[in-house]
């Protein structure tokens, strides 16, 4: 059994990365689990910063990846605020009922 | 070695596993039950790769405060849920084929060219001189300062975005005016020396 090198991470980011896409395509009309893929996205881009900040001996990544999981943060309260205003104007979350600029 | 390789394979399979439930599971509440246990696993990942912080502030943000509030916007909106999944079936092989096609480029362009040989801007000093927690708080609160700063008025703006959006005024709520009562008219206030014994009304009758 070999160590585990970088590219043991950057393929599990790369894995978790393309779940999140994957869910994207997959849960089209659900707009909370478009949000949570979302996330999973964010998430592994974290993986990748902090491998990069382990493997290169850098502690520049960490610092990254402390701003990247604030700005998911910040959208995840964001994102859910604005679905419940819209689920209040027209009682239902489905993509396809966000044709409106006004409610 | 062998353990740090075992728990690896173990983590980040419980990780890979729990984050496509996210994504595929019928119930949104256990999809995001699926997603904390993603972000402990990778949590765990961290704390194995030496970044002790911020694994604990994964769980602490994510599993303390986003999860959370995941949950209870599934939790208080009424929504039928069945009806949002029709199309599933259909978007799968699109979704499958594009996602594999994704992973395959991602991991062979990930892989394949290995690590560059740039000189680190801020060298990760030895974990038995300075703590993981103490050496981030060198670099942030020094060299990148103001990103921190500006960190914390994207969570300042988004709290107040997510309180201007939520925010309604209730009609029909009666609430005391403390302005109203301070300005009241002083003539509709009669204020007498009531005697002992006696009522305001000029004793018992």
């Amino acid at each position: 059994m070999m160590a585990i090198g970088i590219e043991h991470y950057l393929t599990l980011s790369a894995i978790l990365f393309t779940i999140g896409i994957f869910g994207i395509f997959l849960n089209r009309k659900n707009v909370i689990i478009i949000l949570m893929s979302v996330e999973l996205m964010l998430l592994s881009v974290n993986v990748n910063l902090v491998a990069f900040s382990h493997f290169l001996g850098d502690m520049v990544g960490q610092v990254f990846a402390m701003l990247v999981l604030t700005v998911a943060a910040a959208e995840a309260a964001i994102g859910l605020a604005i679905l419940v205003v819209f689920f209040r104007t027209r009682g239902s979350i489905a993509v396809e009922d966000v044709n409106m600029m006004k409610g | 070695m062998i353990v740090e390789t075992i728990a690896f394979y173990v983590f980040a399979a419980v990780a890979v596993l729990s984050a496509l439930l996210v994504v595929g599971n019928r119930n949104p509440v256990y999809s995001v039950l699926f997603l904390i246990l993603t972000f402990f696993n990778v949590a765990a990942l961290f704390v194995l790769i030496g970044a002790e912080f911020l694994a604990m502030m994964l769980v602490v943000v994510y599993v303390g405060a986003v999860a959370v509030l995941f949950l209870f916007v599934v939790m208080m909106l009424d929504i039928n849920f069945v009806e949002l999944r029709q199309g599933f079936v259909r978007y799968l092989p699109v979704g499958a084929v594009v996602g594999v096609i994704l992973a395959a480029e991602l991991i062979f362009v990930m892989t394949g060219t290995g690590l560059g040989t740039a000189a680190p801007s801020a060298p990760t000093p030895a974990i038995d001189q300075v703590t993981n927690t103490e050496a981030l708080g060198n670099i942030m609160y020094t060299q990148y300062f103001y990103l921190f700063q500006v960190a914390g008025l994207v969570l300042l703006v988004a709290m107040m975005g997510a309180i201007v959006l939520t925010h309604r005024e209730r009609i029909g709520v009666r609430r005391q005016r403390i302005g109203d009562q301070v300005l009241r008219d002083r003539s509709s206030v009669e204020l007498t020396k009531v005697k002992t014994g006696q009522g305001a009304s000029g004793g018992v009758k």
